[in-house]
């Protein structure tokens, strides 16, 4: 096989727009072979082994951060957890300060977490050790991004030609944004459903369709991944009430209906029962929100050891 | 009392007067005495043979940050970096802290600035108390000191009563100007940029184009009413060309300047999170830049101003969206209005200085600006041909927040001679 002689390369994972069709196969082949660890009854593999990782978050986070303190774990590295609530920086120690801080303790590996787009893209000039991008602002959430494709990818064995619809708030969502670029480069086709008013600018410049109507595209996909209602990152309020939303956007039983018999339905959690998504779809058989979970296991340990075979191959 | 300087065999470009031409001049007492073929004799020859010889250049928009920010700048620090970029007038804007927004405050800059002796130092009083958009500051008393307009800069006037009552206003004070530094804040949110496929991208919030030009819009309709001298700050839109051209072609007493950054970067040169490049307005598109090249062509824009907003480096040093917005550039102005117009020959060289001297003196009621018999001895020397990297390292700003650091651009200011003393010398530097 070509694919075992592909050699990582990059230091940080920072965002998927910038890495190809085949690094981003790398990271999911390598989180298959990853994905046995979790079933063995000694968790651990010793390949961080004496490698420090620091879970550095300016957000509230609780899966995403348990994720990679387990994946840390199970890698055998040491982590260490810094929360901050993230406040504008201008007052107080800035991020610079703060990263450079835990670099003089002796780190590898920097989990940041930000409200701002680009913080870890910042941090990752101005630091040495390795920095994996938890999620920024509405940027990007790249380990949500890959665990996504590699739950897609497990399930319908390849991602060539399926249907992907991306519901709800795209404006101010980064999974939306990984989604899109993970996707469209293993060669799925993305239609972004939700109301005008939750697009971002010019989003018709990327390589996605976009509808205002679920109804129309919940017929024609292969997967379905609903987006968080995230009432904290909207500002004014972009939609009349919530009640009006769910009645457009919300993935119901009755609109399931409509929806293929093997469509995937996904969500990055977590989830408002009875907002965006029916209590009786989330947990019903087409679900792959806890298979999500679980291979973002897999996911974000093949990222920790990667960047740490990168920032190698950079030495 | 000011030597009498003789400026020899250089080219004057002199564009109030229509000169355009090798000829001497000759200052005497710190005035103009004679431009032509001199042949009297002075305490100071200079030998400006291969340069051009132009009225003193004019900023009307420049942030010394003084008071309350002096370690990002002076008013002292501020005037050096002036002449050094050949401005032998500047025009402060008032979003100090505390801002300029009384007679006291107007006084304390002008006397900052007599004290620095480098460049004539003016400034804008705040349109509103505390640049709050709420009261009207004491415009009559801030004209008496000697403000030459009024602005709230940073902020627009949102509220529409707010501005046409300060429009209303100002209309019985003589010699000011209304400016505004256009920017809806409905429109423009939180945004740190330019709405657009890159901030999509880039996951940051943006800045709709239309928070400038409803603005301006609705500006344009207050002006209609109330026949006030109303200036538009830094114009950055395709669309805000169109909306300022219309309002000229019926009359109405508007004028507009645009920021060397505007006529040189777009949008995507934020795709790395470099935050030299956060200013506001922001950085816009190919399609604006060409829309704003023109507006300078046909004569839409009056000035071109610098919008030198200096910031620390350590204020810099944040995530994009924390970081304040602003580009230091008033040692390099000329050098990129010459990258951005005359290299790829949008105008020529009168028009250029033109639109650095006599149209921006008549925007805020100044008698600079031409080489005429009796006027001030502001005159500005330049080697229009000379290459230079630009090196923030050896700016005089405080500040080196500046992009342009490293670019290749042309045209080297030799002498600044403001009010007949020389200034700034390239030979002393």
């Amino acid at each position: 096989m070509k694919k075992k002689e592909f050699i990582w390369k990059h230091k940080h994972l920072i965002g998927l727009r910038e890495l190809s069709r085949e690094e981003i196969e790398h990271i999911l082949d390598t989180a298959a072979g990853f994905e046995e660890i979790s079933t063995r009854s000694v968790k651990k593999a010793p390949v961080l082994r004496g490698k420090v990782v620091v879970n550095l978050f300016f957000e509230d986070s609780t899966r995403t951060r348990t994720s990679f303190t387990l994946a840390a774990n199970r890698l055998s590295a040491d982590v260490v957890e810094f929360t901050k609530k993230s406040s504008s920086v201008s007052k107080g120690e800035t991020l610079l300060d703060t990263a450079k801080n835990l670099e003089a303790m002796g780190i590898d590996i920097v989990v940041i977490r930000h409200s701002a787009g680009g913080a870890p893209k910042f941090l990752s000039r101005n630091i040495n050790a390795c920095v994996v991008n938890a999620g920024d602002g509405y940027c990007e959430h790249p380990t949500q991004g890959l665990l996504d494709v590699y739950t897609i990818r497990k399930m319908k064995h390849s991602l060539q030609g399926l249907k992907v619809a991306i519901v709800g708030d795209i404006a101010h969502s980064r999974v939306a944004r990984s989604n899109i670029y993970a996707l469209t480069k293993l060669g799925a086709e993305v239609i972004l459903v939700g109301p005008p008013t939750l697009m971002p600018a010019k989003i018709e410049q990327l390589p996605v369709k976009v509808s205002y109507s679920l109804d129309d595209v919940i017929g024609q996909v292969d997967v379905i991944n609903m987006l968080r209602i995230q009432f904290e990152r909207m500002g004014a309020n972009p939609f009349p009430s919530v009640k009006e939303y769910s009645h457009n956007f919300g993935l119901t039983v009755e609109r399931m209906q409509k929806a293929k018999k093997d469509i995937l339905v996904m969500h990055p959690g977590p989830i408002n029962r009875g907002l965006e998504i029916e209590s009786e779809v989330a947990d019903g058989p087409n679900s792959v929100i806890l298979q999500q979970v679980q291979n973002g296991l897999a996911v974000r340990m093949a990222v920790l050891f990667l960047v740490n075979q990168g920032a190698m191959v950079k030495k | 009392m000011a030597k009498n300087i003789l400026i020899k065999n250089g080219t004057v470009i002199d564009p109030a007067n229509k000169i355009n031409g090798k000829a001497d001049v000759l200052a005497i007492d710190g005035k103009i005495a004679e431009v032509g073929n001199v042949k009297t004799q002075a305490d100071i020859v200079i030998d400006a043979a291969g340069k051009f010889v132009l009225p003193g250049l004019i900023d009307i928009h420049v942030h010394f940050r003084q008071p309350g920010d002096e370690e990002e700048e002076t008013i002292a620090s501020g005037s050096a970096a002036a002449v050094a970029g050949g401005f032998s007038s500047v025009v402060c804007m008032p979003n100090t802290d505390p801002p300029i927004d009384n007679d006291t405050s107007v006084e304390y800059v002008h006397r900052m600035g007599r004290q620095a002796r480098k460049t004539h130092v003016y400034v804008m009083g705040a349109i509103t108390q505390g640049r709050a958009g709420e009261q009207l500051a004491e415009m009559g008393f801030m004209a008496q000191a000697g403000a030459v307009g009024f602005t709230d800069d940073g902020n627009g006037v949102q509220n529409a009563a707010m501005m046409l009552k300060a429009l209303k206003y100002a209309s019985m004070l003589k010699n000011v100007v209304v400016s505004q530094h256009c920017q809806d804040n409905s429109l423009a949110g939180a945004g740190v940029m330019n709405a657009g496929y890159n901030s999509t991208v880039l996951g940051v919030p943006g800045i709709d184009p239309l928070a400038e030009e409803m603005m301006i819009w609705r500006d344009v309709q207050l002006v209609r009413k109330t026949k006030m001298r109303y200036h538009v700050q830094h114009i950055s839109t395709a669309r805000s060309v169109e909306i300022i051209r219309q309002a000229k072609a019926e009359g109405l007493p508007v004028s507009c300047e645009v920021s060397p950054h505007h006529l040189l970067l777009t949008d995507d040169a934020c795709c790395d999170y470099d935050t030299n490049y956060k200013v506001n307005p922001p950085l816009r598109t190919e399609a604006d830049i060409a829309a704003l090249k023109q507006a300078v062509k046909d004569g839409v824009i009056d000035a071109l101003a610098s919008d030198h907003a200096p910031h620390l480096k350590s204020e810099k040093e944040l995530e994009f969206l924390a970081a304040p917005f602003g580009i230091a550039s008033l040692e390099c102005a000329l050098s990129l209005y010459i990258k951005a117009l005359i290299e790829p020959k949008v105008i020529d060289w009168p028009q250029l200085i033109a639109m650095m001297t006599y149209q921006p003196a008549k925007i805020i009621s100044i008698d600079k600006g031409t080489l005429g018999k009796g006027k001030q001895a502001d005159i500005t020397v330049i080697d229009p041909n000379f290459e230079y990297k630009i090196d923030v390292n050896k700016f005089r700003s405080k500040s080196k927040n500046c992009p342009y650091d490293g670019w290749n651009v042309k045209g080297k200011v030799e002498y600044t001679i403001v009010g007949g003393e020389i200034r700034f010398s390239s030979r002393e530097n």
